[in-house]
């Protein structure tokens, strides 16, 4: 795209899609409006005539008011900077425009993503030196962004040629110069820490790689029942109140990510604010630094500028990427890709667009399908494996799963958590529908807990569930003939159902404890929860009555024992094991005498 | 630029005035509008083209003509005068005064659009406020700055509650009350009224500034009313630093009138005739709520959402409850059954509650017995179900002891007078007194510790 910048005149505003009248711009140029200078960005053209969306609020504005076409596409900034900060739909800081223009955000203000006059300790890739050969994605030095992060400067895509020179080991500006690079044309380019993308595009790697390893977030219902991979797309669609945001927090919190990319689309302010005050308190599990220094914010409040609400995801995509080329494992959360959609829907509808389901445009599913496309572990350029999870908030309206975006985004993704008003309302969290949800990446995960955790994983799993279904099926006959009506063995599986329910699958994430649980409690839970039902199983066909074994104290630990001993302790967890086996076994001998006194 | 006044009036219909050969109109902009009559309504431009403007007008377009209508664009936002004298006043959705003293004079003047917070110039709500409900203290727990709106159906309530909270709302060990906006959007003379009288004979009505817009008002005024209710209650708290209650009332009917306005424009429909934007629109409403660092005042909300049928999945109740932190929601049965607040627990929420209760805030077993009372709760109604189908005689010991609780915590802990002013600690305890009906190991989200100190029961 040419770098001149072209001029011309506002002729109609329509909320925030203005035209304007702006010969050679091209479709999806940066647009300044007006004397405030608004950004907006051409979403169609006709004639001489160019439809722009904005990003800010066009009160005020008038027709007659100039209009200049930038010359780029909607870009990012990417560089060392980024981790750690609270960014707006569009890129902009957050805490420096609060800085410059107080409380509330001032229409047409223009504040570069990363710190200009910021200093960081660059550290040259040894390997290299003058008359290297390197390419797109050649790690040309390091600079320890946060202490968890080490951020690598790479070539950006599309340079590529003999290294002329580097700069040594020193503290430089982002803007700085740190090496030359001739292109085979002979065309010398001069690169800095920092690099742009235009956000609509996917940035390019070599080759797309399979998933391998789960990720782990230290949520029960996910990792052992419904697991994610690295790498992996997933979708977390609920009525409102049943806790999509605490679960995406959740994942943003306790998963094994290296970084997380939070993307509050749309949501509430005093959520994002919850984040933005939390996180640099809390401790990564896996680092134990700071979670906020691996963590980046996206923030598009509800009540922000719906087309900047647009633009978020695809500013929170490219970022994520970025950090993927480095060779990390990145998760980006998007809360609420509904919001997304309807932000797609309210410009459609102000462009005069043909709906098609419930007002949406036509291009919705494709939309959805090449955002979450974006996803994916893939073989970098030059940093080796790095991968992009996404996981998307959906909020159906009304909690209505067969609506366009939600129906829409389940044949795309791998992974459904499926969240259910039922189990909010009775204060199971997290509210994940064990019959609804699905992951198709069971099989994967099964190799890794099978080597890493236990051979027994798959088997433990299936049980449970099974367990599960069996106890949707026996309700719906005490629902209707009510319990009495069962056997002593039926009624023992309502009651090994209710275990794996309360404690297993409940996981509370207020709870200091049992917030994070490590695959291996997990799975340690799990086995105590099947033992003891299959113990009971057991006794109950020799004849014990269900009431005995209902009352054993272990009942009531095996619901509490996950909140009394965290993932350290674990000896505790396993030391319950016994006290099962030999409380059961006594109930079996005193059952025995029993029988023969009789 | 200078005011310009037309008579070029082309199109008049559904509170929409087209106007042409205009020039250079600002989007946004206040305008007046003089009739044959000589009476003088207001607008706001919605679309501005080149020679042409599309204008909103709030009086509606009911008996206009084109020839004898005079257009003036002010050349400013619409706007409203401020100052500490609005307090006991009250106004329209315009800020004209609707109880027959001079309006307002002040040189602080905000355009009532208002702007978006900053997300990190926001600070977290976490102050406990003591309503004196059980229901809301105890499981729904409100925060100063939260947005908890009331979902109610036609008949309910939901008034008389918004009243009590509005009187009785305080932080805990503290006399400070809320000063309170109050927002009537639609609604009838009587409920109006009723909350005029209950202002004044419970003494805050000093405290108190009403934006009132009846039944029979024009409908496209209530879209500016909760906006300048808002601009007031931004006025309060941040210039004031007063602490303040919003009760928006009822948003059902600033619904209709958006739907109604975008009907008229021709916006393509979303769900039931709604327009696509409403979740934008309700958004820049509900999220002028909040506190702000460094700000000593806050703005706390309750708005009223009548649910259309009491159905929860209509789009206003459901985009509402996407953009607040939890609902309160009313229930049909309970109030048939003479219950005052009619909370039903099951489906009320309060997001915010987890860090404005605890050890510090409120006691340290709030969090768990919360917990727990839900737990129970929500088994309790199954086994009213079943009961209702195979008899409360044909349950086990075990279930009928669900079925006594339950009655008991209907009739008791839901159940106060409309005057009655719990304490939190009165509440708790209460909570403590009913789960003690059930046995030890069955209270499992409860800690031991809890047990030892609080558990009534004989076991």
């Amino acid at each position: 795209m040419s770098e001149t910048k072209r001029t011309g005149v506002i002729r109609d505003i329509n909320g925030p899609i203005v035209t304007v009248e702006l010969p050679g711009v091209r479709s999806g140029e940066q647009v300044k409006i007006g004397d405030l200078g608004l950004f907006g960005e051409v979403i169609s053209l006709r004639g001489q005539l160019a439809i722009v969306q904005t990003y800010e609020s066009t009160d005020g504005v008038r027709p007659g008011e100039p209009a200049q076409g930038l010359g780029w596409p909607l870009s990012v900034e990417l560089g060392p900077g980024l981790m750690g900060g609270i960014f707006d739909g569009v890129q902009r800081p957050l805490e420096k425009i609060a800085l410059q223009s107080g409380d509330y955000i001032r229409r047409g203000i223009s504040v570069p993503a990363l710190d200009r006059a910021r200093e960081w300790e660059f550290e040259p890739n040894r390997e290299l030196s003058p008359g290297a050969k390197v390419g797109p994605g050649s790690v040309l030095g390091t600079v320890q962004e946060t202490t968890t992060v080490l951020h690598r400067i790479m070539v950006p895509p599309g340079v590529e040629g003999e290294l002329l020179e580097m700069a040594p080991a020193g503290e430089y500006d982002i803007e700085s110069t740190i090496a030359r690079v001739r292109d085979p044309r002979g065309i010398s380019h001069r690169l800095s820490m920092y690099q742009r993308w235009p956000v609509r595009k996917p940035r390019p790697y070599l080759r797309r790689d399979d998933g391998i390893s789960p990720l782990i977030t230290g949520q029960r219902v996910i990792d052992t029942f419904f697991p994610q991979l690295k790498g992996g797309k997933g979708a977390v669609p609920g009525p409102f109140g049943a806790g999509k945001t605490v679960v995406q927090q959740q994942i943003a919190r306790w998963s094994n990510a290296d970084i997380v990319i939070y993307v509050g689309c749309g949501e509430r302010g005093n959520e994002l604010v919850d984040v933005l005050e939390s996180f640099p308190e809390l401790d990564d599990p896996y680092t134990g630094r700071k979670l906020m220094e691996r963590t980046l914010l996206v923030a598009n409040t509800s009540n922000m500028p719906v087309v900047a609400r647009e633009a978020s995801v695809y500013v929170g995509i490219t970022m994520a990427e970025y950090y993927r080329d480095m060779g990390y494992d990145v998760v980006m959360l998007a809360d609420s890709t509904s919001r997304w959609a309807e932000a797609l829907r309210e410009v459609s509808g102000r462009l005069g667009q043909m709906p098609v389901e419930e007002g949406y445009p036509a291009y919705l599913a494709s939309r959805l399908a090449a955002v979450y496309e974006r996803a994916g572990r893939v073989e970098t350029y030059g940093a080796g494996s790095g991968s992009v999870t996404l996981i998307g908030a959906v909020s159906p309206p009304g909690g209505d799963f067969s609506e366009p975006v939600t129906s829409h985004t389940k044949d795309i993704i791998e992974t459904f958590w499926a969240l259910s008003k039922e189990l909010a309302d009775a204060r199971h969290y997290p509210s994940i529908d064990w019959v609804t949800s699905f992951s198709k990446h069971v099989q994967t995960a099964a190799q890794w807990w099978h080597k890493e955790i236990d051979p027994d994983w798959e088997k433990r799993r299936t049980a449970a569930l099974a367990l599960l279904a069996r106890d949707a099926e026996l309700s719906r006959i005490v629902n209707l003939v009510g319990p009495e009506a069962l056997s002593d063995a039926q009624r023992w599986e309502l009651e090994g159902a209710s275990l794996i329910k309360e404690g297993v699958l409940q996981q509370s994430a207020l709870d200091e404890i049992d917030t994070f649980c490590s695959p291996q409690k997990q799975y340690a839970l799990l086995d105590l929860a099947i033992t003891i039902y299959k113990r009971g199983a057991a006794l109950i066909k020799l004849g014990v009555p269900v009431s005995e074994l209902q009352h054993l104290p272990l009942m009531a630990k095996m619901r509490r024992i996950k909140s009394m001993y965290s993932s350290e302790q674990l000896d505790q967890v396993l030391a319950f094991r016994a006290d099962v086996d030999h409380a059961m076994e006594s109930v079996r001998i005193e059952y025995a005498k029993h029988g023969e006194q009789a | 630029m200078s005011i310009k006044e037309y008579r070029t009036a082309i199109e008049a219909r559904g509170g929409l005035l087209v106007v042409k050969d205009t020039a250079g109109i600002a989007f946004g902009d206040r305008v007046q509008i003089k009739d044959h009559a000589g009476n003088t309504r207001n607008g706001q431009v919605i679309r501005s083209a080149d020679n042409e403007v599309l204008i909103l007008v709030f009086e509606g377009t009911d008996d206009l003509d084109l020839e004898n209508t005079w257009v003036r664009f002010l050349d400013e936002p619409v706007e409203i005068a401020l100052s500490p004298e609005i307090l006991g006043r009250e106004f329209n959705g315009l800020g004209v005064p609707r109880d027959g003293r001079p309006p307002v004079l002040s040189n602080i003047r905000r355009p009532v659009g208002g702007s978006a917070i900053n997300p990190a110039a926001r600070t977290y709500p976490r102050e406990f406020i003591q309503t004196g409900i059980s229901t809301i203290d105890g499981l729904n727990s409100l925060v100063r700055g939260q947005k908890l709106p009331i979902f109610s159906g036609s008949g309910l309530p939901h008034n008389r509650l918004a009243a009590q909270i509005g009187r009785q709302a305080k932080l805990v060990d503290q006399e400070s009350s809320f000063s309170v906006v109050f927002a009537a959007m639609g609604v009838s003379y009587a409920d109006a009224k009723f909350f005029r009288d209950e202002f004044a004979s419970s003494g805050v009505l000093r405290n108190v500034v009403m934006f009132i817009n009846l039944a029979d008002d024009p409908p496209v005024e209530r879209l500016t009313l909760p906006r300048t209710a808002l601009t007031a209650a931004e006025y309060l708290a941040y210039d004031l630093d007063r602490h303040v209650l919003v009760i928006l009332t009822d948003m059902t009917n600033y619904a209709e009138a958006l739907r109604e306005v975008a009907t008229a424009k021709g916006d393509v429909p979303a769900r039931k005739g709604y327009p696509g934007y409403l979740y934008s629109d309700l958004a820049e409403i509900y999220e002028r709520c909040g506190r702000i660092h460094n700000r000593h005042g806050s703005i706390t909300m309750m708005p009223v959402v009548s649910m259309p049928s009491d159905d929860i999945t209509h789009p206003i109740p459901d985009l509402t409850g996407y953009i607040t932190e939890g609902q309160i929601v009313l229930s049909r049965e309970l109030h048939n059954q003479g219950i005052y607040p009619p909370v039903h627990i099951s489906p009320s929420l309060s997001r915010l509650m987890k860090d404005g209760i605890g050890k510090d805030d409120t006691r340290e077993d709030h969090p768990r017995v919360a917990g727990q009372i839900y737990a129970l709760y929500a088994r309790a109604q199954e086994t009213r179900n079943l009961a209702s189908i195979i008899g409360a005689d044909e349950l086990s010991e075990r279930d009928r002891r669900y079925l006594t609780f339950a009655d008991a915590f209907d009739e008791r802990f839901v159940g106060q007078g409309e005057s009655e002013d719990r304490s939190i600690e009165a509440t708790l305890n209460l909570a403590w007194e009913l789960m003690s009906m059930f046995p030890r190991d069955m209270l499992t989200r409860v800690k031991e510790t809890d047990l030892a100190k609080y558990y009534q029961g004989t076991d």
